[in-house]
């Protein structure tokens, strides 16, 4: 499978599980997950710093390096596209010019349901500003193409929502997304278990971005190696092309030479 | 002076970003700092001068989705 790289913004990656780092026990836990996944792209958060905190307290990226990985920083927690624009260029500043972003502008704290005007608006601001987007949206077809089209660099349409474990409730919605798309499609949020990844993949979504799969499994670490296991297996499922489905049966074995 | 950092009132007794986040423990931390709105790049905190009533955000990577 080398050749069968994952390309985003012009750089490629051999893993097609981008995962998050939420939600863990604590930061080795995160680090021990973040490895068994075989992840490249990571998602962290931006928040304010506590202030009077111990001097060597340490941080997140003590313990998932930009060097070793590529950070990818969201904009969680942002409710309109003015918070979101202002949160890229912080991260922007925080990870030393390097202009690779999630974007999310949520639309209630019940569902985070994408807010899709305020995520194009935001989308369009920050394309133009140089960034390159990486862009949570719904799975509606026609906001696909247009977040595409405006230049994001990647097109994240959710399976269900954030956190909710419950999968890819939506498979046909994602079907369209991926039949018109030229950028790649990386289902982001929703995913519970290895087998919604699977299907994700063998549906044929470039990616999978997970994280409370991982960090909320009882396991972590096992559950982000059988996630690393189960995107593999759907993209060569994808690509080995399914057997087709049949109305009636077909046997297996020959009909000649019954005894 | 009196500042607003991360929401909260701060007396600070310093001129400068770098000055600012010195006081504040923070020193060599990897972080990203806002002054009313507007992005101070690391290459400028040793000279950017903080004035009377400046809102200032310091912010660093956390984990998140």
């Amino acid at each position: 499978m080398s050749e069968d790289l994952l390309t985003i913004a012009g750089k490629t990656y051999a893993s097609r599980l981008l995962i998050g780092t939420g939600k863990y026990k604590d930061f080795e836990e995160t680090r021990d997950a973040i490895e068994a996944s075989g992840a490249e792209i990571v998602t962290v958060a931006l928040r304010r710093t506590n202030l009077g905190q111990n001097p060597d307290e340490p941080n997140l990226l003590d313990f998932v390096s930009p060097e070793r990985y590529t950070i990818l920083p969201n904009t969680a927690g942002c409710f309109n596209a003015e918070d979101a624009v202002r949160t890229c260029k912080l991260a922007r500043e925080l990870l030393d010019g390097h202009s690779l972003v999630k974007l999310e502008v949520l639309g209630d704290q019940k569902t985070l349901y994408p807010n899709i005007a305020g995520t194009v608006k935001a989308a369009r601001e920050l394309v133009d500003d140089g960034f390159q987007v990486m862009v949570y949206t719904n799975d509606d077809p026609i906001v696909a193409k247009e977040l595409e089209d405006m230049g994001c660099v990647a097109v994240m349409p959710l399976g269900s929502l954030i956190g909710s474990g419950l999968g890819i409730l939506n498979p046909h919605s994602l079907l369209l997304i991926m039949e018109q798309a030229k950028v790649p499609i990386i289902v982001d949020a929703g995913v519970g278990t290895p087998s919604d990844a699977t299907l994700a993949m063998e549906l044929g979504c470039d990616g999978v971005l997970l994280n409370s799969a991982v960090a909320h499994a009882n396991k972590p670490v096992l559950m982000a190696g059988a996630m690393k296991k189960a995107i593999e297996a759907g993209r060569e499922g994808f690509l080995a092309g399914r057997m087709p489905k049949r109305v009636y049966a077909n046997p297996s074995s020959p009909g000649e030479g019954l005894i | 002076m009196n500042l607003t950092v991360n929401g909260d009132p701060h007396t600070f007794n310093g001129t400068t970003v770098t000055d600012l986040v010195a006081e504040l423990n923070l020193t060599g931390r990897r972080l990203a700092v806002e002054v009313n709105r507007e992005i101070v790049p690391k290459s400028e905190h040793d000279t950017h001068t903080l004035r009377e009533g400046d809102t200032v955000e310091v912010v660093h990577a956390i984990g998140g989705g």
